[in-house]
């Protein structure tokens, strides 16, 4: 993969240097301009680049998965339930978490853009904003599904929600078996990005184990 | 618009490809491109719905071209000049060559948290709620030449109001500069062979937030 990607920047290496110069040259005229301020710009990098990741949403959902008071809430209004984990960034007012079951398995889209719940995932993958996955996940679920190697049974039940305004959606994917005994913080790291948006499962204790 | 951007139900696009590890960023611009969106987003220079709407209507061969953050970069550039914040003349020159145009505010360096926090979208509403979980409803045969949230795939369809979330900016209006318009907002949820016809896998359901225009009673 990494070779292929070095290639890749050598294929359109005029192209991205073409890209390197027009960005410059905007930022120096916004910065002259007195529109914006180059270290506010390297302060927003760096939060997306180090603090913000779904491991925000992990302690959200393992939170779910130990206390039912908690999860109930979450259900109910996941902006307010957020908001009272300290730790976690503030997540706007428009947060919907939505259970997976084995009757029922979430799958979250935004066909037209790329809506996405940075807050509590960090920025989206570049699969989740390319065309593949915004054209078919309403249509082929379960194929977007076995392009992840995730096979559901049949009979369960295929949500998709797409994103076509500001409300944002969080997969509040199945425990585990065999993860009775976990903590909070251990059940966390089972919790993967892809799990929150429906495009995965939660690892099983044998997967986090290899 | 019925522009390239409305992607839900297309074919031909191929699999879903997902990398391992990726990066926040792949390149150092990608990072710069989407804190200046942010910085000029919160310094009031335009709102979330005018930069869908400039990439809506990039050319569709460009859309579909070019990468993610450079559809971003675009984008911008055609805000600043619609807006009258630079003029072609200094982007081709890579300088400031004309005076500023005021903005409300500026995002410094002490205020990046408040400057990266999400807006709310709720608006005082303007009369009740036509529509309650459970009702029927069909989506309108809309097709305005502007920006809609109401995807292609989803118009014309029969489903069942799911959630209700408040009243909130509508972005048609937004981002054709006629102001907030607030409007009632529903989760509409579709049988999947509603929307993909006979044939379909009978588990899918499929939903969409749709605004109180987008909707009559069913």
């Amino acid at each position: 993969m990494a070779d292929h990607d070095h290639d890749h920047s050598h294929e359109h290496g005029s192209e991205l240097s073409e890209t390197q110069l027009r960005v410059r040259a905007l930022e120096t005229i916004l910065t002259e301009k007195g529109y914006i301020d180059p270290a506010a710009l390297d302060a927003i990098v760096e939060t997306y680049e180090t603090k913000v990741g779904p491991r925000n949403g992990a302690r959200v959902v393992a939170k779910a998965w130990v206390d039912p008071a908690f999860k109930r809430a979450l259900l109910k209004d996941a902006t307010a339930a957020v908001g009272t984990l300290g730790h976690v960034s503030p997540v706007g007012d428009h947060l919907v978490a939505v259970e997976n079951t084995p009757q029922r398995h979430n799958m979250i889209v935004c066909t037209l853009c790329s809506c996405y719940p940075w807050e509590m995932l960090g920025l989206p993958p570049v699969w989740y904003k390319s065309a593949p996955y915004r054209s078919r996940a309403v249509k082929d679920p379960r194929g977007v599904l076995a392009d992840f190697g995730v096979k559901l049974a049949k009979e369960t039940e295929i949500r998709v929600w797409d994103s076509t305004a500001e409300t944002r959606f969080l997969v509040l994917p199945m425990r585990p078996a065999g993860t009775e005994e976990w903590s909070e913080e251990r059940l966390a790291d089972l919790v993967t990005r892809d799990s929150m948006i429906g495009t995965g499962l939660a690892l099983t204790p044998a997967e986090i184990a290899k | 618009m019925n522009g390239v951007h409305d992607m839900g139900g297309m074919d031909g696009f191929g699999k879903v490809e997902a990398e391992q590890n990726e990066p926040p960023f792949h390149e150092k611009w990608e990072g710069r491109v989407l804190a200046m969106q942010r910085a000029m987003g919160y310094a009031g220079a335009w709102h979330i719905d005018d930069s869908r709407y400039a990439q809506e209507t990039l050319p569709p061969q460009t859309y579909l071209a070019v990468s993610y953050y450079q559809r971003w970069e675009l984008a911008m550039e055609k805000n600043l000049l619609l807006r009258g914040y630079v003029t072609e003349a200094e982007l081709k020159a890579g300088h400031s060559l004309e005076p500023t145009k005021p903005l409300p505010r500026k995002l410094t360096k002490d205020v990046v948290d408040a400057g990266i926090t999400r807006n709310s979208f709720f608006r005082q509403q303007q009369g009740p709620a036509r529509f309650k979980p459970g009702d029927r409803v069909r989506t309108r045969n809309i097709n305005p030449l502007t920006h809609t949230r109401l995807p292609r795939y989803a118009r014309d369809k029969v489903g069942t109001v799911e959630l209700i979330h408040g009243c909130h900016a509508f972005p048609d209006s937004v981002a054709t500069d006629r102001g907030d318009d607030p409007q009632w907002l529903y989760t509409v949820v579709f049988d999947g062979r509603e929307i993909w016809g006979p044939g379909t896998d009978p588990t899918l359901t499929v939903s969409i937030d749709a605004f109180e225009p987008y909707l009559e009673a069913a």
